[in-house]
């Protein structure tokens, strides 16, 4: 029995609340402490993004880590690769860890594919000659032979996506960390990463994947972890742990969604979303057939033109169903808020939310895995349908009729001309 | 609790854990982590030269045209003297130094804000950002150096027998600048108003360093006021500037006191700068 790949150890991450603002500058704190000398850190409150997380994590197993927007996954993934300390605790990590958090990280636009390549490929902790041996592998996956010397600021998005997982994809780590990547992209990519993914778990390396997606988690990890206000709240067989989390979701549903904020958000960011019936009333459980209502507040923080507020729907493993938009819309800084009206046939199903602020054509705030709403079969149990049944539900419900004698003599004759 | 048994082939343990107070400078991983220190500066370097017009000339035109105009502002019209040499030759020297240190530090000071999604992203050595900005600018002082030369021939300035103290100077110098680097890369990336002030102070600092006057015409000055010599080398860049100029032209060395005063307080600054920088990199990604 070999030694876990990772092992941690009441791993913990505080960090303050009320800074809504990343930085300070420095007028403001010196003038601050003339004011108010004594105001120093008196009112501060904290918030542990992580909360004593134990676990270990063996060689060449793939772990998903599942829970709610805010629950600490991402700190989590922060923490292991180094990126952010731990405020106490310990986590033992063993081999080169690759963390594929975003792709594209330090790529930049004015240079070319093949300068981006080594340039990213060292970021990525990949030695020179490593690079030079891997290139045309890279080149290969990503598809871009003919660009490789234009710089990346003409690819389109699809061709820069695929060239910095392409780089990151080869990076040959003992230990990978993959946080929501497969959120983007075409859906042969898509796969491709996916596919990716599962070649590194099979060659025996460690993985530890984040996702929303949880049908990707179900087929890429035997193992899960759960967690829950930074709390570690279950680990084990995937199949279960996410069973609980979906258990726990529709227990804890709530008709209000704060939203997350991220830091650096500089043109729109979301506020809530909230879920009523027709008559205005909040609720997380409606009945099929029964209109109701996403009203999804946003704040601008700059003039921004062309804006469009939009709002997915997904299933709750992560497949997406429809999103609907606003019209589009010119801003001042404030705060806004526009209400869809859900008029889709859906089946019975459980539900959760994208929420999602473009500007020009440009995503400026994108939010997944929020909220929870259940669509529920009306007490008169007329519907057949079953969680299994898809998504949609069509009102269309025709008789059935019995086939006449000859017209089944005439489906039996199959594929003759008919006299 | 059991120990890992660290095998030849093990893969390394990385131990990730609240850093304590006074933990080193991390030095063994800046060299580690050295390729990507060379990734780093020759991006700068790509980009820099990429897509402008004048690319690698722009590296020689800013000290040059600064001493043309400062030959025919403070040479001629205002009459400083240049211990000795012709005026051309003498501002070149120190210009040249001068703004390989007025480029490096400015551009470390945003040197953090700017790779802020890099930091957010991946980990490495905080350091050597601002150490690519410092790397960055010694290229464009390699650009610019041989036209020294060409000053040196023209004004039949003999190459000067001290010039074996040169890499001194020059080790000197990257020193100066990267301590102030650290400083105030670490410092703007906390307080973002910081990098408003950084040009301004580059400006003043120039000022008071014999860049456009030599230390020889201050000194006396301030022995007749009864103040030390070492009170010139408080100024970090004192001391490089003349010495930049007393190994490559053969100036009139300067007083021990003004150069000793500069070292010290050369290495007092780069020590002291990767002091606070270590000290406050951990939060780096917390604080973008």
């Amino acid at each position: 029995m070999s030694a876990p790949a990772i092992r941690s150890e009441l791993l913990s991450k505080r960090y303050r609340l009320g800074e809504r603002r990343p930085f300070k500058s420095l007028r403001e704190s010196l003038s601050g402490a003339f004011r108010r000398p004594l105001a120093g850190r008196r009112h501060r409150e904290h918030i542990w993004a992580l909360d004593a997380v134990s676990f270990e994590i063996a060689e060449g197993e793939a772990v998903g880590v599942i829970g709610r927007n805010g629950a600490g996954k991402s700190t989590l993934l922060k923490v292991l690769s180094r990126i952010t300390q731990p405020t106490s605790g310990r986590a033992e990590v063993r081999g080169r860890i690759g963390s594929l958090l975003e792709v594209g990280t330090g790529f930049h636009p004015e240079l070319t594919g093949r300068e981006n390549i080594s340039l990213n490929g060292a970021i990525l902790g990949m030695k020179r000659a490593e690079i030079a041996a891997k290139f045309d592998e890279i080149v290969d996956f990503a598809g871009v032979e003919r660009f490789i010397d234009t710089p990346v600021k003409r690819f389109s998005s699809g061709m820069y996506l695929r060239l910095a997982f392409a780089v990151a994809a080869h990076l040959e780590p003992e230990i990978l960390l993959v946080d929501e990547v497969l959120a983007v992209g075409d859906l042969a990519f898509q796969k491709k990463c996916l596919g990716r993914m599962k070649s590194v778990s099979r060659e025996g390396r460690t993985v530890l994947f984040v996702s929303h997606n949880l049908a990707a988690i179900r087929s890429l990890c035997s193992r899960a972890l759960l967690l829950q206000d930074g709390r570690l709240e279950a680990a084990g067989p995937a199949d279960e742990v996410i069973e609980r989390y979906l258990r726990d979701a529709a227990a804890g549903a709530a008709s209000a969604v704060e939203l997350p904020r991220p830091a650096g958000a500089d043109t729109a960011v979301g506020i809530s979303l909230r879920f009523t019936a027709e008559d205005g009333q909040p609720r997380t459980e409606f009945r099929l057939n029964e209109p109701w209502r996403i009203r999804f507040d946003f704040e601008c923080l700059r003039e921004a033109d062309h804006v469009i507020a939009g709002v997915g729907i997904c299933a709750l493993e992560g497949v997406p169903i429809t999103t609907l938009y606003s019209r589009p819309a010119r801003l001042l800084p404030g705060a806004y808020s526009v209400e869809f009206t859900v008029d889709l046939p859906l089946a019975h199903c459980d539900l959760q939310f994208v929420a999602g602020l473009t500007t020009n054509q440009r995503s400026v705030y994108y939010q997944e895995g929020l909220g929870h709403v259940s669509i529920i079969e009306a007490a008169t149990g007329e519907q057949p349908v079953s969680a299994r049944s898809g998504f949609l539900l069509s009102a269309a419900r025709p008789e059935i009729v019995p086939i006449p004698d000859d017209g089944r003599r005439a489906s039996r004759a199959g594929r003759g001309p008919t006299p | 609790m059991p120990t890992n048994p660290a095998g030849a082939n093990a893969p390394a343990t990385v131990v990730i854990e609240p850093s304590r107070a006074l933990a080193g400078l991390g030095l063994a991983e800046i060299w580690a982590y050295r390729e990507l220190l060379y990734f780093l500066v020759w991006r700068d370097i790509k980009v820099r030269y990429k897509q402008t017009v004048l690319g690698a000339i722009w590296a020689i035109l800013q000290p040059l045209l600064t001493a043309v105009v400062f030959t025919l502002f403070f040479g001629r019209l205002a009459g400083i003297p240049s211990d000795g040499l012709p005026y051309p030759v003498f501002s070149y020297a120190g210009l040249l130094v001068w703004t390989f240190f007025a480029q490096a530090v400015t551009q470390a000071a945003v040197s953090l804000v700017s790779s802020a999604n890099l930091i957010s992203k991946v980990y490495f050595p905080r350091a050597l950002v601002p150490m690519a900005s410092i790397f960055g600018g010694l290229v464009d002082l390699a650009i610019a150096f041989p036209l020294l030369g060409v000053f040196m021939l023209a004004y039949h300035v003999p190459a000067a027998a001290t010039f074996g103290w040169f890499p001194v100077f020059l080790l000197l110098a990257v020193a100066t600048a990267l301590g102030v680097g650290l400083w105030l890369s670490a410092i703007t990336l906390e307080y973002r108003d910081v990098r408003y002030v950084v040009p301004f102070i580059v400006q003043l600092w120039l000022f008071v360093s014999p860049v456009i006057y030599p230390s020889s015409t201050v000194v006396p000055r301030l022995r007749a006021l009864g103040l030390p010599d070492w009170l010139l080398g408080l100024n970090p860049m004192a001391g490089v500037v003349e010495g930049f100029r007393w190994s490559l032209l053969g100036t009139p060395s300067p007083p021990l006191g003004v150069m000793v005063g500069s070292a010290v307080v050369s290495v007092l600054v780069l020590i002291s700068g990767a002091l606070y920088f270590h000290r406050v990199e951990r939060s780096f990604a917390d604080v973008i």
